[in-house]
């Protein structure tokens, strides 16, 4: 018994030395364990009185447990040593860029449709889409575009032959819905089209996105609401909008739409107008029941308005670097 | 069509300045596309006379000149080769300031001294001419201001008519529509009728009266030939961008400018016989005054006298019968034609004139007896001579028609969204020359003036209301509509998605041309004929692409050429195929890829792609749309693909594409060295999905096996797979292929092909029995097909 305290004097400096959970395992073994040297004292109880027996037991039970916790309070300790240095060597760069990074991207124009196509979307309008090699009637013909129209000199036309062209405009898709739907009509028809002209401000090819809205009632107030907010949703700014009388054969009456962002110049960014009657009335549609409008934009030249792109033909190049500016 | 400010004014004068005027004419359609001064800043500069020239003692381009101001004489040295005696020119005197701020002072040339300089027209800026010192006319006043002889403080404002509007093709429709805008009343000058001094007329038939309905014609003798035009007209003209020629000419244009009614004068000496309005013969020949030759087309009119046509109606002269400095006797002209036989004409010769412009879009057919006095007067006045009596051929029951057009306030207010006051749209109409009177039921019925050819039905009508109304002054609404939802089908994959899918994968949206160089297309795709463009812009944008593949290759070589390594790049869009008498334009998709697998990085060398990168981006596709299982792939031959590296794309039995590396020869003509993959399939295809089904989840265990056979090496591993899939039993949920091997401990000309196979039941747990049976089935049936063994 005298020697409890020089035992655990001994069993506290070893815990304190050990530098591994195996070595506190030994000393777990040494002094705890069925013969530790401290369970030992335990088994010499018997030979005290029976007074003096609780009190000792008590003392060397106490001294067991305060052995056990030093011994995992140690191990504890070793243990969060050990992860830190495994932490620490596993210490890594993060600066570094990640692996096999790649990005690819969607060309300007499409990015452009897809907004269009988004804000009409989200007041109904549907996507419709139509064929570019086109026929002289649903080309011309049928929006009010008869033979020897001044207004066909204004479009440059591609031919194949007499009958067959590349479609000047994607108004052919209008014509070709209302020819197998009846209103109410609200569709969106982007797409390719082709004029027989090229210079810095003109490509042979590109894009437009048409729009049409047929149903009763239709007034040039609904036209003029529906365009004035679509233009400041595009540019994302409250945009001067100006409404300019102008022509085409297929609407009565024509408008061009400028805006003003803001610099006091007027841009002229789209045409539109009330559908002409006799549009109407060749795809079957009865022009004293439903009135409606069309309007008719050029999406490369929003797309150069909104991204400040200053030559047409970069959208043609394919240039990777111009591509990856804009994705 | 260009005018000048203060031309209009003298028609039509209201309190607004030349902002207010250019807003308000695109305001009301009329745009104005261009504004500029008649003549630079300038101050200082008088009509001065030079007395004496005399040469420079010292420079031999260089004259001496006396000039005076009317008050004082100047000594001036000038360059210009027509400074003589007697001529009336510009003078800046000392103290002027021209255009550009240039100060003139007293200088001294080549030792003799100037006080001030004699000008040319480009030095004032009032025209590029640099062909001398200005000449002015004799009775120019000497030391009058410049600027106020010339009436030059004016500008100049361009108008972008459309095709509808050629009523304001001349200064009067334009003061009319001025006069309406801002309600100002229109000074329409008389014109006289000229006097008649002799008998002589010239006949005139009408052989196409459906295309020519009225002719006016008329004689006028003994003109002079040495005549010149007077200032004040030179002048309109310079500032309507038409230059002066001779005072015949001049008046006619004066005329068209000014009415908007074309003319033309004929020597009279030239023609024989009398006037004969036909169509042209196939192939008749005709010189015209621009001096080219033209073999004309029998849908042409032309003027014609008894032997030959003398001129393209509405369009242009003819060269022979022209009015030259000689002629002394002229025929003049006045026609209407219907726009309908002048529309299309003149393009079709590669030809443009003021007056098919303005035939080809109706001119006013009340027009021609006012036109043919104004020019009359106006030619007896400047080239003098003596005028016959007009003779007019017309056939009244081919002009132009006018019905009259009913405008219902119901309508007009229902277009318009808003009740628009009667009295402003009876004003508005009135004014624009509509005689107006009012239906029984409330409507108004307009009678339509000649000079307009662009109101025939209530919706023009309503447009013209609007319009002079102020689009900007009408309501604005957002449109309430009944809502419904559309059906939308799910197993249609949205192409957004598939582009959004490749742009994951690091490839970036391209968009070529639909049309290619036809070489191009023969190397890409020697099968298909491509449709070919009658009229293409150039020679290599001249064919329809038949597969996207073309353009594409010419994009990635474009980036390669600078300095791109690693490109990777797509498209979607129509090709176009003939197929009888069908023309198929389908949409495709296209993937174009070469450089290494991954991106330059510090993580180590990447390898080069090869084909399978590029089959494995597709089959990612193609699983996206839930169709990869329907899908199989054929070793295949595609002329711009490499033989050995080929595969069709197959979908149930249907070719539905072609993936493969670029063909070495094809790489080489485009310079190329990296290796290209490719492949293009029908985008209609990989959009039409499958709506995805539940099947219920096994909870007993997945057995697995691995099996590695020994084969010829030219045997396909996919069809292999094919033959162990049918023999696996319904049970196979996987067949993994994870090793393809060749080399030591495989026979030469064989390889070693590892499969997973992976068993599982809805129902129970599988026993190793059963599998082993299936094992030893798929083993003896890959010996028979394959002469499979299994690797030991």
């Amino acid at each position: 018994m005298e020697n409890l305290a020089s035992l655990v004097e001994q069993a506290q400096a070893a815990i304190a030395e050990a530098s591994d959970a195996q070595a506190l395992d030994q000393i777990r073994v040494q002094y705890l364990g069925k013969k530790g040297e401290v369970t030992q004292l335990l088994k010499g109880l018997g030979k005290l009185s029976p007074e003096e027996r609780p009190v000792a037991g008590d003392k060397i039970n106490k001294a067991k447990d305060a052995l056990l916790q030093e011994l995992n309070t140690r191990r504890a300790a070793l243990e969060e040593a050990q992860l830190r240095a495994k932490l620490a060597a596993e210490k890594i760069d993060v600066t570094l860029p990640g692996r096999g990074q790649t990005v690819g991207g969607l060309h300007p124009v499409t990015k452009t449709i897809q907004r269009i196509e988004d804000f009409f979307a989200s007041i109904g309008f549907s996507v419709a889409e139509g064929p570019e090699i086109e026929d002289d009637y649903h080309n011309f013909e049928a929006l009010n575009i008869p033979a020897h129209h001044p207004a066909r000199a204004m479009h440059d036309t591609f031919y194949f032959n007499a009958n067959t062209v590349l479609r000047t405009h994607t108004s052919p898709v209008q014509v070709r819905t209302m020819e197998t739907q009846q209103p109410p009509i609200r569709i969106v028809c982007p797409g390719r089209v082709y004029r027989c002209d090229s210079d810095q401000t003109h490509s042979p090819m590109f894009h437009q996105v048409e729009g049409l809205l047929v149903d009763k009632n239709i007034s040039f107030a609904d036209l003029k609401g529906i365009l004035e907010q679509f233009l400041r949703a595009f540019f994302e700014d409250d945009v001067k909008v100006r409404f300019r009388p102008s022509y085409f054969p297929f609407t009565e009456p024509s408008i061009e739409v400028d805006i003003d962002r803001g610099d006091g110049k007027w841009l002229e960014v789209l045409g539109c107008g009330m559908v002409h009657p006799k549009v109407f009335e060749y795809s079957g549609i009865n022009p004293e029941e439903y009135t409606g409008f069309a309007f008719g934009m050029g999406v490369e030249r929003l797309a150069m308005l909104r991204y400040g792109v200053n030559d047409l033909r970069l959208f043609f190049d394919n240039d990777l670097r111009f591509l990856n500016q804009l994705r | 069509m260009k005018f000048s400010e203060q031309w209009l004014r003298e028609w039509v004068n209201p309190s607004i300045t030349t902002e207010e005027l250019e807003s308000l004419l695109s305001l009301s359609g009329l745009e104005v596309d261009g504004v500029e001064k008649a003549a630079d800043d300038f101050s200082g500069v008088v009509v001065g006379e030079i007395l004496t020239a005399e040469q420079h003692p010292n420079a031999d381009k260089l004259q001496v000149c006396s000039v005076s101001d009317g008050n004082e004489t100047f000594q001036v040295v000038c360059g210009a080769s027509n400074a003589r005696a007697g001529l009336k020119t510009a003078f800046a005197k000392v103290g002027a300031v021209l255009p550009g701020d240039f100060k003139i002072k007293k200088a001294k040339l080549r030792q003799v001294e100037s006080f001030g300089m004699l000008c040319a027209e480009d030095e004032l800026g009032i025209s590029d001419d640099h062909g001398g010192i200005m000449e002015l006319a004799e009775d120019a006043p000497v030391g009058a201001d410049l600027r106020e002889y010339l009436n030059l403080n004016d500008t100049i404002l361009e108008v972008d008519l459309t095709p509808n509007r050629s009523d304001c093709l001349g200064i009067a429709g334009l003061a009319r529509e001025v006069g309406v805008l801002t309600q100002t009343a229109v000074t329409v000058p008389e014109v006289a009728t000229a006097p008649v001094g002799i008998d002589e007329t010239f006949g005139i038939e009408l052989i196409n009266d459906d295309a020519c309905p009225r002719y006016l014609g008329r004689v006028i003798k003994g003109i002079n030939p040495t005549a010149t035009t007077p200032l004040w007209m030179v002048e309109k003209l310079r500032r309507s961008g038409v230059r002066a020629i001779d005072p015949v000419v001049d008046v006619t244009n004066y005329v068209l400018l000014e009415l908007g009614q074309p003319m033309h004068a004929f020597d009279l000496a030239k023609l024989s016989g009398g006037i004969r309005v036909r169509l042209a013969e196939q192939g008749e020949k005709l010189e015209l005054l621009d001096g080219s030759e033209v073999e004309l087309n029998k849908d042409t009119l032309v003027i014609a006298d008894h032997e030959k046509a003398v001129a393209m109606a509405g369009i242009m002269g003819g060269e022979q019968t022209k009015v030259a400095e000689e002629s002394s006797d002229i025929f003049l002209e006045c026609a209407f034609f219907e726009p309908i036989a002048i529309a299309g004409r003149a393009r079709s010769y590669g030809l443009h004139t003021d007056s098919s412009h303005r035939y080809e879009r109706g001119v006013d057919f009340t027009l021609q007896a006012k036109a043919m006095e104004r020019a009359t007067n106006l030619l007896l006045e400047i080239v003098g001579g003596e005028a016959g009596p007009v003779v007019e051929a017309v056939a009244e029951g081919k002009l132009p028609t006018r019905d009259d057009v009913i405008l219902r306030p119901e309508r007009l207010n229902q277009i318009l969204a808003m009740e628009m006051p009667a009295e402003k749209v009876e004003d508005i109409l009135t004014r624009l020359g509509l005689e107006l009177s009012t239906e029984a039921n409330g409507a108004w019925r307009a009678k339509v003036p000649s000079h307009r050819f662009d109101i025939s039905i209530e919706e023009d009508l309503i447009e013209e209301v609007a319009r002079v109304y102020g689009y900007d002054n009408l309501p604005v609404k957002s449109p309430t509509m009944a809502l419904g939802i559309e059906a939308n089908p799910e197993a249609i994959k949205p192409i957004r998605l598939i582009r959004q899918s490749l742009a994951a994968r690091g490839y970036q949206e391209a968009i070529t041309f639909s049309f290619i160089e036809p070489g191009l297309s023969k190397l890409f795709d020697p099968v298909n004929a491509p449709i070919a463009l009658a009229n293409p812009i150039s020679a290599d944008l001249s064919v329809m692409r038949t597969t996207l593949i073309a353009g594409l290759t010419k994009a990635l070589q474009y980036n390669v050429n600078r300095q791109q390594s690693r490109v990777r790049l797509f498209e979607t869009g129509q090709c176009f195929i003939q197929q009888g008498e069908e023309m198929a334009q389908d949409p495709m998709l296209a993937v174009i890829a070469t450089g290494s697998r991954d991106p330059e990085g510090w993580t180590g060398q990447s390898d080069a792609m090869d084909f399978f990168d590029l089959k494995g981006d597709l089959e990612t596709l193609l699983a996206d749309s839930g169709i990869l299982d329907q899908c199989r792939f054929e070793p295949a031959e595609h002329p711009a693909l490499h033989p050995g590296q080929t595969a069709q794309i197959i979908r149930n039995d249907n070719v539905i594409g072609y993936i493969g590396a670029l063909h070495p020869l094809v790489q080489k003509e485009l310079g190329l060295k990296g290796s290209v993959y490719t492949f293009e399939l029908k985008l209609s295809e990989l959009q039409d999905g499958v709506v995805a089904r539940f099947e219920s989840l096994s909870k007993y265990p997945e057995v697995r096996r691995d099996l590695a056979f020994v084969v010829d090496e030219a045997t396909p591993v996919a069809h292999l797979m094919a033959a162990i899939k049918e023999k696996a039993g319904e049970n196979l949920k996987e067949l993994r292929l994870f090793d393809v091997y060749q080399g030591k401990g495989v026979e030469e000309q064989r390889k070693s092909v590892a499969l997973g196979l992976t068993w599982q039941d809805a129902s129970r747990t599988l026993n190793d029995e059963e599998i082993n049976d299936l094992v030893d089935q798929i083993v003896s049936s890959a010996q028979e097909q394959f002469g499979a063994s299994l690797r030991s």
